[in-house]
């Protein structure tokens, strides 16, 4: 592990052209992927993917935020970016997975949920909230990962879980560092100062309490080789996975509320 | 605390009337409509032009609200640290509680409502825009704690810039920490009442705000995920004057009903009796 990388270098890793998408990462660490489509409200967000898929042996559902590899694939999922139906689309996959006891994987990947007319128009907010709230007693193990940028609550939508992990050089804020220039300095141009202030890299989410584990990336970043970054995926999916489904429900829930219950820093 | 910590205060010079020369004015923010501040103030900052319920500080808000003196303050000490040691915040808190004499952006405690005991808790703009960092999320969380284990209602009056940037990512955290209780507070079949006051945005709605049972919203205050500036700048065009209000937000199916300041109170305390929640014996 190369821990001298700022936050900005990383940054750019995640950014680069062959950063491995969800798309391309689901068929190499799942088997028989079937993709589900649709909120059954509204649409079909192409800015999040999911479905059930064979993890090992274990049926699992799994949801993620689609970053396309190209400009045209971007455009089609919007950058990454859901309108609030890819959000329903999240929950109601969810709910189907407590049905049916398979745990959760999560995939998040976003610079933030999409900012638009339409977007606020059918609730961006409500279902952000929704999803956050709800995943919080889904009664069923929930795993989540962050791929590559996970920005403001558009990320946390997907982010409530018994367990965060982040890749090496993922990254997790509460705004991009873009944003949070252009918010706080009125100045987007400072992008990279803000990135380099704001801790976002893995470490610093373990650190404050918000992630649990570093996945390492091959030598380089994760787009140099993407059969050893799905199997090294792979490999802690199984084995939590594993121990979640040992765990008794009801204490499950307890420990999840727990991990976010003791996030923040006041003093009395 | 003045108006001016609210609104752009207009100084107004009015020709030919010696007496007015040193009236103070306010301006309307939603149809710039100018008010002697004065007269605004006999209004509880309502505009009598466009009905605009305009901001209020916490203590304002709990006098038009509760009953007298049923107020008990939860938390009152609390106070953030600096979990990402971001340059100059600790200093600019002190600096803001020596100003609005807050703690934070919020004030929670127990209450009663035409002798109906409920857990209230009232956000303040004043304090930086009632961003949400590790005080506002403790404070709410903990209100919806003590509510589930005493049975007892909450009524937040929301408002909010968002998430607190200044604490990284330990703010966003916030939005899980406070809508995992108020799902365990529904769980246990207790009443959520969110009153939407100007402006609730960001990461507040985009948690606790939504998720109350019955959504409230005063007339014309602004109510959405992102900021207006951040949608004009992506789709490169000018968005309409009542996009984000609480009309236009109650159109689209997200608030229940809006409610006028001056019948916020019975409207509250019948809700209340609704749900099944009595006044105190005695």
């Amino acid at each position: 592990m190369d821990e001298k990388k700022t936050a900005w270098e990383r940054l750019q890793l995640v950014h680069t052209k062959g950063r491995p998408t969800v798309r391309e990462l689901i068929p190499l660490i799942f088997t028989d992927f079937y993709e589900m489509h649709g909120d059954r409200l509204c649409g079909d967000d192409k800015a999040i993917v999911g479905g059930v898929a064979m993890l090992d042996g274990t049926p699992v559902t799994v949801i993620g935020q689609v970053k396309g590899r190209d400009i045209n694939e971007n455009k089609q999922c919007n950058f990454a970016m859901p309108h609030p139906e890819g959000y329903r689309k999240a929950l109601r996959l969810a709910r189907q997975a407590e049905k049916f006891h398979r745990p959760i994987i999560c995939f998040i990947d976003t610079p933030g949920a999409f900012c638009g007319i339409a977007a606020e128009e059918r609730g961006q907010g409500e279902a952000i909230a929704k999803n956050i709230a709800e995943f919080m007693t889904l009664r069923t193990p929930i795993l989540s990962i962050v791929l590559g940028e996970g920005g403001s609550g558009g990320a946390l939508a997907l982010g409530v879980c018994d367990e965060l992990a982040m890749l090496e050089n993922a990254e997790y804020s509460v705004v991009s560092p873009r944003g949070f220039a252009s918010i706080l300095w009125k100045d987007a141009s400072r992008e990279e100062e803000a990135c380099n202030i704001m801790k976002i890299t893995a470490e610093d989410m373990v650190r404050l309490g918000v992630a649990e584990t570093v996945i390492e990336e091959p030598l380089g970043g994760a787009h140099n080789d993407l059969d050893k970054i799905s199997e090294n995926i792979k490999e802690y999916l199984s084995l939590k996975i594993e121990e979640k489904l040992q765990k008794d429900i009801d204490v499950l829930l307890k420990e999840r509320y727990t991990k976010f219950r003791k996030i923040g820093d006041f003093q009395e | 605390m003045g108006l001016d910590n609210f609104f752009d205060v207009v100084k107004k010079r009015l020709s030919g009337s010696a007496e007015d020369d040193t009236a103070v004015y306010v301006k309307c923010p939603r149809c710039q409509y100018q008010i002697v501040q004065e007269r605004f103030e006999e209004l509880h900052r309502v505009c009598p032009h466009c009905n605009y319920h305009g901001r209020l500080s916490c203590t304002e808000r709990l006098a038009i609200t509760v009953d007298k003196d049923s107020f008990h303050e939860f938390d009152s000490n609390m106070i953030s640290c600096d979990p990402i040691q971001f340059p100059e915040y600790t200093e600019k808190q002190e600096e803001l509680r020596r100003e609005t004499g807050l703690k934070d952006a919020v004030v929670t405690g127990v209450a009663q409502i035409r002798g109906i005991s409920a857990v209230v808790g009232v956000m303040d703009s004043r304090y930086m825009m009632a961003s949400m960092g590790s005080v506002v999320g403790e404070k709410i969380t903990r209100a919806f704690e003590y509510a589930t284990e005493h049975g007892l209602p909450v009524i937040l009056f929301t408002a909010s810039g968002g998430a607190r940037m200044q604490e990284g990512i330990v703010s966003l955290m916030q939005m899980a920490k406070t809508s995992g209780a108020v799902k365990y507070h529904s769980d246990n079949g207790g009443l959520y009442i969110t009153v939407l006051t100007d402006p609730t945005t960001g990461g507040v709605t985009a948690s606790f705000a939504s998720l109350g049972d019955v959504i409230i919203a005063e007339p014309k205050v602004l109510i959405g995920f992102a900021g207006r500036r951040v949608i004009e700048s992506t789709i490169r065009q000018r968005l309409p004057g009542d996009f984000q209000l609480a009309e236009f937000m109650q159109e689209h199916g997200f608030v229940d009903m809006i409610v006028d300041r001056k019948k916020m109170r019975s409207t509250l305390a019948h809700l209340l009796k609704l749900h099944g929640y009595a006044p105190k014996e005695g």
